[in-house]
């Protein structure tokens, strides 16, 4: 099984954590989607709220949603640690998500990943490796921040992660000449209208 | 060959408009008022006739699933739950109808709702599906501005609250009860059944627990006719399907075909066929990754089905074909599979949570030959030692791969063992 986990080293001290007044009204939309006294069911909403705005997941971060939530702090920190998108130290501006399960592997994930990891610096960059992404007809697929990055090879991701470097948003989805899931050289279906 | 007439997905590709507009002018919201005046029972009827089975892997008949709600709302509410958290490795198709078709599926959400006799339900969609998740409220706020959500939805006099509610990465939220567990504010981890979700479900509350795709079909079949859905197919396996091919073919892709097509026109048809031809085909996953394998000799003549995959001791499962080429280090592709099964185990049953880890670490020595030849009886019997023992399905996911490989590829395994054994003595 996996459980996130920090070593604490790496682990910077933050004294404290507030909301903004932006997120804790996106916070308070979020909780008035469950019945009253439910407000629990927010609690991923919530975290990925608190991480959108710092960065990452400090403890403190997570007392606040506890006290947000009306929850015990340890209930809080118990989701934090069994999810896989909580970041629980600091990470660099473009968190690269490597998928490497087998319907990306079988097309050569390990190149995009050694091309990945040697543009991880902690700052711009920060890689990690992640199972299915769900996007295995365009695989090899990589998640940065947001959004997909499919159908890479290592010469693709180089030039993502390079006008990354320029500080542009290269456009999501395929990197190759073709229509999100439909096949390379046109659909074979649906071709009416 | 299905023709596009009788397709559901018709913005599969996010060709044309995805929202309200757009999808009106496919079809979608085309009198639903029409359909929900069936009333409950009629709609599950309906559902029941056209033969449709779950789509989100286990097969189970969907009208029939719907039909163990309670007849009647006493004091606790019911709730419609969709999973949207697609994660089997191979799968990717509810991606597909969450960005390119939200409001077909947010139709199935109504209808689905008010035959089980809910007032509100609740989508969980996979926390890396961001920008899906966010294509998808959208269209959920269009269809509460168009009156089609809400009080009174569609006219149809019945209230339906619809609510998107995003994971955070665990592929274990896909078990339904683990998803419940989640959708509460706790850990994914599975809950013991019984009692069954339709009876104490989400808040203890009566809960359905249905695939996306399952609930995107309903509105087009309940438009369209039972008879009509009933009639692609073949008996016990009817209707169209979503199919995701990748892995080793010339172009991956997704596509609607309809049930029972023989997996060999699939790959050919549409995903333009095996990298280096069919005689360089190894093997085929045909249903993501939980189901066995499948050598060359059964894809050859197999039908994309249930009963038919289920005959050859594999599964139809998300209907996601991974194919292998002979290039494929095949026991290193299955050894890929036991290392997800345990990096997504949620730790509460001994069986699983050290069973996978067993398993992983097992067979990653015979990517390399690193056994005795008795190891592969031995982790044979370690899978069918896990396989039926735990709480949810995902020890039996972990099991089947390996199970598969022992079956088809036995051989190989032994040759690469043997293989280390001489090299080591020749040293």
């Amino acid at each position: 099984m996996a459980m996130i986990t920090a070593d604490p080293k790496d682990v910077p001290h933050v004294a404290h954590f507030a909301f903004t007044p932006e997120y804790l009204a996106k916070a308070k939309a979020l909780m008035a989607n469950y019945p009253p006294g439910r407000q629990a069911s927010a609690v991923i909403a919530v975290l990925d709220l608190a991480q959108r705005q710092q960065g990452w997941l400090p403890r403190v971060a997570m007392d606040e949603v506890a006290k947000l939530l009306d929850m015990a702090p340890i209930r809080v920190y118990e989701i934090a640690t069994f999810y896989t998108m909580f970041q629980l130290k600091p990470r660099g501006k473009y968190l690269l998500q490597v998928c490497t399960t087998t319907p990306c592997w079988l097309r050569g994930s390990e190149a995009v990943m050694k091309a990945c990891q040697h543009a991880a610096d902690g700052e711009t960059f920060s890689v990690q490796e992640v199972e299915c992404l769900g996007g295995c007809v365009n695989a090899p697929v990589v998640q940065i921040n947001d959004d997909f990055y499919e159908d890479l090879d290592e010469a693709s991701i180089a030039k993502v992660l390079d006008a990354f470097r320029r500080g542009e948003t290269p456009k999501p989805g395929p990197q190759v000449d073709r229509q999100t899931s439909a096949p390379i050289g046109g659909a074979t279906t649906l071709k009416g209208e | 060959m299905l023709s596009d007439k009788d397709r559901i997905f018709t913005n599969l590709y996010g060709v044309h408009d995805w929202h309200l507009a757009g999808a009106r002018a496919r079809g979608a919201w085309d009198n639903t008022k029409a359909i929900l005046d069936k009333g409950p029972d009629g709609i599950i009827d309906e559902m029941k006739k056209s033969g449709l089975r779950g789509r989100g892997g286990a097969g189970f008949p969907t009208g029939l699933k719907w039909s163990f709600m309670p007849k009647e709302v006493k004091d606790r509410p019911h709730y419609l739950i969709v999973n949207a958290d697609e994660s089997e490795p191979g799968t990717c198709k509810d991606r597909d109808i969450l960005r390119h078709d939200p409001h077909l599926f947010i139709e199935g959400c109504l209808v689905a709702g008010f035959a089980m006799r809910a007032n509100a339900g609740y989508i969980y969609v996979r926390g890396e599906f961001y920008n899906e998740a966010q294509n998808l409220i959208t269209a959920v706020r269009e269809a509460y501005e168009a009156g089609l959500l809400g009080k009174n939805a569609c006219g149809s006099g019945w209230d339906f609250d619809l609510y998107v509610h995003r994971g955070a990465g665990a592929y274990i939220c896909g078990e339904e009860t683990a998803l419940l567990e989640s959708l509460e504010g706790k850990k994914g981890m599975p809950r013991l059944k019984p009692p069954f979700p339709a009876g104490s479900g989400l808040y203890g509350c009566p809960s359905t627990v249905n695939n996306v795709e399952s609930i995107a079909v309903a509105p087009t079949i309940l438009r369209r006719g039972a008879t009509w859905f009933a009639g692609i197919g073949r008996p016990n396996n009817t209707g169209t399907k979503l199919f995701c091919i990748s892995g080793h073919v010339n172009k991956p892709c997704n596509v609607e075909e309809e049930m029972g097509i023989p997996l060999r026109e699939l790959i050919d048809r549409h995903a333009g066929g095996v990298r280096g031809g069919w005689a360089n085909l190894l093997a085929v996953i045909p249903g993501g990754a939980s189901v066995p394998l499948l050598p060359k000799s059964i894809c050859d003549t197999v039908l994309m089905d249930f009963d038919s995959l289920r005959d050859q001791k594999s599964g139809l499962g998300t209907a996601a074909v991974i194919v292998m080429d002979k290039s494929t280090d095949i026991v290193k592709a299955i050894a890929r599979l036991s290392y997800f099964y345990k990096h997504e185990s949620c730790g509460q049953c001994t069986p699983c949570r050290e069973g996978t880890g067993w398993m992983w670490r097992v067979m990653e020595r015979m990517v390399t030959g690193n056994a005795r030849i008795e190891e592969i009886d031995a982790l044979e019997d370690v899978t069918k030692q896990v396989e039926g023992h735990t709480i949810c399905a995902l020890g039996d996911a972990a099991a089947w791969p390996i199970q598969g490989l022992i079956r088809h590829f036995r051989p190989e395994m032994e040759r690469r063992i043997r293989a280390r054994t001489e090299k080591l003595a020749a040293e």
